[in-house]
């Protein structure tokens, strides 16, 4: 009968599974962390944990070189966005002196299914994603800042992530030689 | 489009890191692993998926068919694989065994790294949790792993 047959769509579930544990571990953290300042910072590091691993499945998945110049490393971000997210946000908002630029997402996948509580206003519910775009450049030995300008949850059309280039890392010199 | 499914392993691991790192900031003095955390991520996802996966599904005979259907269709949705094997004593305990757990198989073959398996099946053993209990039947479950990547779920249902 129907229930044999009754095969889920394994793309949505997986998708699901992803948001709901997302918003079971963020709901957990709140109930351990005292301040919502402290909450943001655990949700940003453990996306640079993330960040730092989810680099490598990219460059393997990709077989991408290194970044030319910032513009470069944008389209790859965005690239990844669509390899992992499932979304494709827009780069815009270029500065002048073009060492900062914007993801714009018109949809969240992390934030289906998530209503931000009124004491809960200052949550940067989607700041995963900040530390994964900080931790995996970083490894690319690119030094960023990343932060969230807009936000669907808090009402925003958009979301808004910013990024800002701080430096290049050099390589370090391995110790005990010069 | 959706999410990658390595994205799902990528974050799993780290709401095991954050749980051991909660673990010792409280100073817990006793050898084993405080689990009941992670195990509770699992059994609040647990819960919401079982019921947007069921929800245009006609209702379970018994609670064999219950089973059948955690070890078939929500299994291979989120572990991309049936159970292996489903033994019951009909008396309310199960037992699941996957002889190629999904978050174990990256992690070793054999004996290695046993000691940190406990960690890697907490979750899992909340969704089994979480899912049952949504679907009316409460139950404990806990994991045995004797050798990577293959584990046992044990379901034991409380009757009240």
């Amino acid at each position: 009968m129907s229930r044999a047959s009754a095969r889920f769509d394994t793309k949505k579930v997986n998708s699901e599974l992803v948001t709901l544990t997302y918003g079971a571990l963020v709901a957990q953290m709140v109930k351990d962390l005292d301040s919502t300042e402290d909450v943001n910072k655990q949700l940003e590091r453990i996306g640079y944990n993330m960040g730092i691993r989810i680099v490598e499945d990219y460059l393997a998945k990709t077989g991408t070189g290194r970044c030319l110049d910032l513009k470069d490393t944008a389209d790859k971000i965005q690239s990844a966005f669509r390899m992992y997210l499932g979304v494709q946000p827009n780069v815009v908002n270029w500065s002048p002196g073009g060492d900062e630029f914007s993801f714009l997402l018109d949809s969240n996948p992390l934030t289906d299914l998530v209503e931000l509580p009124e004491d809960l206003k200052n949550l940067k519910y989607c700041n995963i994603i900040c530390g994964v775009i900080r931790g995996a450049l970083e490894m690319v030995q690119l030094d960023v800042q990343c932060w969230i300008i807009q936000d669907i949850l808090k009402g925003d059309a958009n979301t808004e992530i910013r990024v800002k280039f701080i430096r290049k890392l050099e390589d370090a010199i391995p110790a005990g030689e010069e | 489009m959706s999410m990658s499914d390595d994205l799902f392993e990528f974050l799993h691991s780290e709401v095991i890191n954050y749980s051991i790192q909660r673990n010792e900031i409280k100073k817990k003095e006793s050898k084993d692993d405080d689990l009941s955390n992670i195990e509770f991520i699992g059994f609040s996802t647990g819960f919401k998926v079982i019921e947007r996966l069921t929800k245009e599904m006609p209702r379970f005979k018994d609670e064999l068919d219950t089973m059948k259907f955690i070890c078939t269709d929500f299994w291979s949705a989120i572990y991309k694989k049936q159970i292996d094997n489903l033994r019951t004593n009909h008396q309310g305990v199960y037992v699941l065994q996957d002889n190629a757990f999904r978050f174990l198989i990256k992690i070793s073959n054999g004996k290695q790294y046993l000691e940190y398996a406990p960690r890697y099946v907490a979750f899992t053993c909340g969704v089994i949790r979480g899912g049952l209990a949504n679907l009316g039947i409460n139950c404990l479950v806990t994991a045995e792993v004797q050798n990577m990547p293959s584990c046992k779920f044990h379901i034991q249902v409380q009757r009240m």
